[in-house]
């Protein structure tokens, strides 16, 4: 290959047809472009001038050089230029491509296999032989394969979920014999590396391979001081860096959806940073993992456990008249000893059912009303835990005494029993260790819980088997009784410390613990883990995906401890394990991992994964030169003139896309914009547009007539009218709204009545023309305008009086007719206080202008006109019909003047001058 | 032969009622004007009742209104002169020329012009005729059938126009149609022999904007629209400065002749609306009355 610089030509010779080029020069100079012929008229103007100059006979010297560099470009290209062609040295001997194939390499498992199949087909170019190893599985030989055998195999090799399990036992089981080493490292430090790459040292060369992006890790969250804190590590550590981490679970509907989203921040070169996530607990509770957005690995994923779930307590004590005796009151010791690990409400019952609380504690209630017996019971029936506890109300009151109270698990004895007291025979008592069958068995009792009062239960059929605490006589401390999905539980004692010494206890705790009132501390020691059976329940693969865990056997708590300190491996894979009452997760990353880059011997090469890629130059030389010929014949009709019409259209395009930017950084109108231009530049009447194209038009022209009679006879001068689209378009615009009501109109969305109330609240109007005047009655349209109104924000209405002030904004008036003229005429009802002062013609009505005028005269057929002015519908007859158009003229100017001028002529300043017209 | 004649005869009985009902359209759009003399005379509206002077003759007498009064009364009409227009339209080749495909070419744009007018001037009662001896200056409806019958079958194998004052009425008015491209001599020729008859007119230079603006450049070979004259250039578009003085040089030329023998001479384009040139062509002739 021949190079000039950076670039190699596959056929250097094909380059010296850049000779022909000055001949061609030559050629093209002496063929001028042909000439258009034209018919044109004014040829005969044209006879006897003489061209300025006769240059263009020969082609011009810009449009060779196009001509020229065009065929240039093809040559070049055909000598096949190659940008950057890799010149590579030829190995020998076996080939060992390593993969650490752990989680961390997932994030860009696929450029890592491609740098491989690349090393794959190189060595089999070099005739050499391969072998392919993860580090992360067992210890196991290494066979050497010829190349294409091993490329094969190549894309079934996936990364794993954990980090490699024994890298020196690795060291042990490599083959005999010299080997060349490729190993493709997460950049991540493993315990027995350093061993492992001095075995490989020994036996030939070793070539290192990192990516260049940072490793990424998520910890596990934590839950403290109400919040939820997310921690995430990073290697390398260097510049500031921001990323997102994700919270998902399942929405109500069960389906898998993102609940939160926490940005989380590196500073400067910070390995590690945290944020904080304060979510309710509904949606706290569903979080079933974590994860960083955009990030394929399991490295970045972390599931969460029942450690994050809380359970939401309603607490409910009774005595609250109680001031000040804090510690003696009947929730206190359950309040403290709940509030680190559950969320507490505390409130009226019925309020906290709505609340849908995981238990509901009562500390010595007797008594509830029959409708909240019954919310509690269907309560019970979808799963509520009710856990009661006992106290002087409950053992004075006759609940449960003959008839087992159905929130009570077992029948009460009258007044319970006291030992142990001053007034009494014996010592107080203590607890009995718990049977195998009740919850809490286990639980180790301590000396000091003792009893000295407590309710009884009555002795049945039952009582041994709800028993699932007793005092060391055998009475029953603790009992409980199933009810449809969930249960009751009684504490025979009070929760305070007035009857026992137990709520003062440890054991009270972990008996609320056990009863899952309360949930565990985040932290799991090994002791816990002990001694059950985990089952796998959701595994993640190294990209952080979740698998089905299908028959993977359950594991041994002590494994599971083991592999919680450690990290997992192939026997326990990360997920989501679940053992009797509750689940662990098992992470990649604990809360404690720290990310350990990997440091190589000195003299080890280390490459990243991108090489420098050849590129082919050919294409882009070929299209360049198309580009030029294109170019060239553009400029060829340019030259003779054909591209007039071409040229102006294309400098048009070129304007539009030099200029349209600008246009529409600076003044691009907003969409709507012309609308508001166009109702705005004058008072424009407007009309609701029914979906009925003749009414529409009707209305359209009614209201050009209205306008027109406006223009020529007051000073409101209207522009055209306008149909608005009540669901689309903005009416703040119009003083004056036209609304035709027809039957087949459907009824405004909620969002156009919130509209349609806006506008008549801040001084629109609308006339309603039900256009039935000559039909009175209930009629459809009538019908039609209650449904419609319904949702309108309408005041009181009344007929119109003989002094509103319609009557008289410009014409004085007594009647209102459109088309028909015996419909009555609806307006806002004047104020009750309206008096009449003597002498006056009018009362003092409203301030304002009406919101809505009702009717049915069909006044805009009245008013409609034509293209040419004239009339556009029959009205009445003859010269009567005529009188009443204009009668229906007058209302509409009246109208539109009462719009805009509200009650100015309700001033009494105009009586005399009314009273002058009126004759009086 | 009559193969021909008869296509020929089709085509134009195709064409003509939209040519004629195009030009009505046209003309709706101008209002008539009076015609009246605004004296006694030969005409048809009523004018006056006077009495009976000796000389009258019985017949003349309205015996309906004298039979209301003593008197005699003679019912006299205003005199309404019909004026004879005749119009020339360009029928040479070069008026076929139309620079896009959009407009339609010049000798259209004349015809329908021409048409509206004779609509018009027809309409109002005056006698119209086309130049030459072919079809002369009659009234009536009837005679716009023929006049749209000879502008359609008008057309000359000559590459610009002659215009002639053949068959015009003394004292009449002149109206020509043409692109005026052509030898001004026979026009100027033909103004003062109209000039001398007391004809007087006007002249509408019928262009299409192409010939205004002459948007051509390159290496170009201009060529009549019969083909009988030819020009060559290198360079279209250096030209053009010089093409358009010529042009205003014609223009020129022909106002100054107008002015000469009193015709009034517009420019109109044939991408204007050809209201714009009835119009106008209707005020110059009312205003030269």
């Amino acid at each position: 290959m021949w190079m000039v610089g950076p670039i190699g030509f596959a056929a250097p010779l094909l380059l010296l047809g850049l000779i022909a080029l000055p001949i061609l020069w030559l050629l093209l100079r002496a063929v001028p472009p042909a000439p258009i012929k034209r018919r044109f008229p004014g040829v005969a103007l044209l006879l006897g001038l003489q061209d300025d100059d006769a240059e263009t006979d020969k082609t011009p010297w810009w449009l060779l050089l196009l001509r020229m560099a065009a065929i240039a470009a093809a040559i070049i290209a055909f000598a096949g230029p190659v940008l950057n062609p890799v010149t590579h040295a030829a190995g020998t001997g076996h080939l060992l491509i390593a993969f650490d194939a752990t989680w961390a390499d997932a994030r860009d498992w696929t450029r890592r296999m491609d740098r491989a199949a690349a090393l794959v087909d190189e060595a089999g170019r070099d005739g050499r032989t391969v072998a392919v190893v993860r580090w992360t599985d067992a210890p196991g030989e290494i066979a050497f394969q010829a190349a294409p055998a091993i490329g094969q195999r190549l894309p079934g090799i996936t990364p794993q979920a954990w980090a490699p399990q024994d890298m020196a036992a690795w060291a042990q089981t490599l083959p005999e014999g010299a080997f060349d080493t490729f190993w493709l490292s997460d950049s991540l430090d493993h315990p027995g590396r350093a061993a492992l790459m001095a075995a490989l040292s020994a036996k030939g060369s070793v070539a290192v391979f990192e990516s260049p992006r940072p490793v990424i890790a998520l910890h596990p969250p934590t839950f403290t001081n109400g919040a939820i804190e997310i921690a995430a590590s990073r290697l390398p550590a260097d510049g500031p860096l921001s990323l997102e981490v994700v919270a998902r679970g399942p929405d109500p509907a069960g389906i898998d959806r993102e609940l939160a989203r926490l940005p989380i921040t590196f500073v400067g070169s910070d390995a590690r940073a945290q944020g904080a996530l304060s979510l309710p607990p509904e949606l706290r509770n569903r979080i079933t993992r974590f994860e960083i957005a955009g990030l394929r690995s399991a490295g970045a994923v972390s599931l969460t456990d029942d450690s994050l779930k809380r359970r939401k307590v309603a607490l409910i004590g009774g005595r609250d008249d109680r001031e000040g005796l804090q510690l003696l009151s009947p929730t206190h010791y359950l309040r403290q000893a709940l509030e680190p690990v559950a969320d507490l409400m505390e409130g009226g019952l019925t309020d906290m059912l709505q609340a849908s609380p995981d238990v509901i504690i009562m500390a010595d209630i007797a008594r509830l009303s029959q409708t909240e017996t019954d919310a509690v019971m269907d309560w019970l029936d979808e799963g509520g835990l009710l856990l009661r506890f006992a106290g002087p109300v409950l053992a004075a009151s006759d609940v449960s005494r003959i008839n087992e109270d159905p929130l009570l698990p077992v029948r009460l004895r009258e007044g319970g029993r006291t030992v142990g007291g001053a007034m009494s025979w014996g010592e107080p008592k203590t607890l009995a260790p718990f049977p195998e069958s009740s919850p809490f068995h286990g639980l180790p009792l301590p000396d000091d819980v003792t009893v000295t009062a407590q309710v009884l239960a009555q002795p049945d059929p039952e009582l041994a088997a709800r028993t699932i605490a007793a005092l060391a006589d055998g009475t029953p401390l603790v009992t409980r009784k199933a009810v449809g999905e969930g249960q009751v539980v009684l504490v025979h004692v009070t929760a305070n410390a007035e009857w026992s010494t137990l709520p003062l206890s440890g054991l009270f705790v972990q008996m609320l613990e056990r009863m899952a009132v309360s949930t565990r501390p985040a932290a799991i020691d090994a002791a816990d883990l002990a001694g059950q059976t985990w089952v796998p329940q959701t595994l993640l693969d190294a990209y952080g995906q979740p698998l089905d865990a299908g028959e993977m056997p359950g594991q041994p708590g002590e494994v599971l401890a083991a592999a919680m300190a450690t990290g997992p491996g192939p026997a326990l894979p990360p997920g989501l394990y679940a053992g009797a009452d509750r689940r662990v997760a098992l992470n990649v990353i604990a809360a404690d991992t720290t990310l350990l880059a990997a440091a190589w011997p000195l003299g080890t090469a280390i490459e990243g994964l991108e090489a420098p890629a050849e590129t082919a130059l050919k294409g882009a030389f070929l299209t360049g030169g198309l580009m030029l010929m294109l170019t060239d014949i553009l400029a060829a009709l340019w030259v003779s003139g054909r591209l007039s019409g071409m040229a102006r259209g294309a400098s048009v395009v070129a304007a539009l896309m030099l200029v349209a930017p600008d246009a529409h950084a600076q003044d691009a109108p907003l969409p709507g914009d012309e609308f508001a231009i166009e109702a705005t530049s004058a008072v424009v009447l407007a009309h609701v547009m029914t979906g009925d194209g003749r009414i529409d038009e009707v209305a359209q022209a009614g209201l050009t007539g209205l306008g027109d009679i406006l223009f020529a006879r007051t000073s409101i001068e209207p522009d055209a009218p306008i149909g608005v689209d009540i669901e689309r378009d903005e009416l703040a615009f119009f003083p004056f709204l036209y609304w035709p009501v027809t039957t087949t109109q459907a009824l405004p969305s909620a969002a156009a009545y919130a509209r349609l109330n806006d506008y008549l609240r801040t001084g629109g109007m609308i006339l309603f023309d039900t256009r039935d005047g000559d039909t009175p009655g209930n009629s459809p349209e009538a019908q039609a305008l209650q449904r419609l109104a319904a949702g309108l924000d309408i005041p009181p209405l009344e007929q119109i009086p003989a002094d509103h002030v319609l009557t008289r904004t410009f014409y004085l008036l007594q009647d209102y007719p459109g088309r028909a003229t015996r419909g009555p005429l609806w307006v806002e009802a004047s104020p009750p206080d309206a008096e009449q002062i003597e002498g006056m013609p009018f009362r003092n009505l409203n301030d304002g202008v009406t919101p809505v005028v009702i009717g049915g005269n069909d006044w805009a057929s009245a008013w409609a006109v034509n293209a040419q002015g004239a009339p556009l519908l029959p009205v009445g007859r003859g010269f009567a019909g005529e009188r009443q158009r204009e009668m229906a003229y007058r209302f509409g100017v009246n109208l539109v003047m009462h719009v805009l001028t509200g009650n100015y002529k309700s001033d009494q300043v105009h009586v005399p001058a009314l009273l002058d017209r009126l004759g009086q | 032969m009559s193969v021909t004649l008869q296509s020929r005869a089709e085509t134009l009985g195709q064409t003509l009622p939209p040519l004629m009902a195009e030009a009505e359209l046209l003309a709706a759009t101008v209002m008539m004007g009076e015609h009246g003399r605004r004296r006694a005379g030969q005409g048809d509206e009523f004018w006056q009742y006077r009495p009976v002077n000796a000389g009258d003759s019985a017949r003349s007498i309205d015996w309906r209104r004298s039979a209301r009064s003593d008197a005699h009364f003679v019912r006299e009409r205003e005199w309404q002169a019909a004026q004879s227009v005749t119009l020339w339209v360009d029928p040479s080749k070069s008026m076929g020329f139309s620079g896009d495909k959009s407009r339609a070419p010049k000798s259209d744009r004349a015809q329908l012009i021409a048409l509206a007018l004779a609509v018009l001037l027809l309409r109002a009662g005056e006698r119209v005729g086309l130049a030459g001896h072919a079809t002369p200056p009659r009234p009536g409806r009837a005679q716009l059938v023929k006049l749209a019958a000879t502008l359609a079958s008008d057309d000359a194998s000559a590459d610009y126009g002659t215009p002639t004052a053949d068959g015009m009425v003394s004292h009449g008015r002149a109206v020509f149609l043409s692109d005026f491209f052509g030898d001004v001599a026979p026009l100027e020729a033909a103004l003062a022999a109209a000039a001398d008859r007391g004809v007087r007119g006007a002249l509408i230079q019928v262009l299409d904007p192409s010939e205004e603006e002459f948007p051509f450049n390159g290496r170009t070979i201009f060529e009549s629209m019969g083909g009988g004259t030819r020009h060559e250039t290198q360079q279209a578009g250096d030209l053009r400065a010089r093409y358009l003085a010529r042009l205003a040089e014609r223009k020129d030329r022909l106002t100054t002749l107008g002015r000469a023998t009193g015709w009034h001479v517009t420019t109109h384009h044939t991408g204007q609306p050809a209201q714009s040139a009835l119009l106008w062509a209707y005020a110059a002739l009312q205003g030269g009355r």
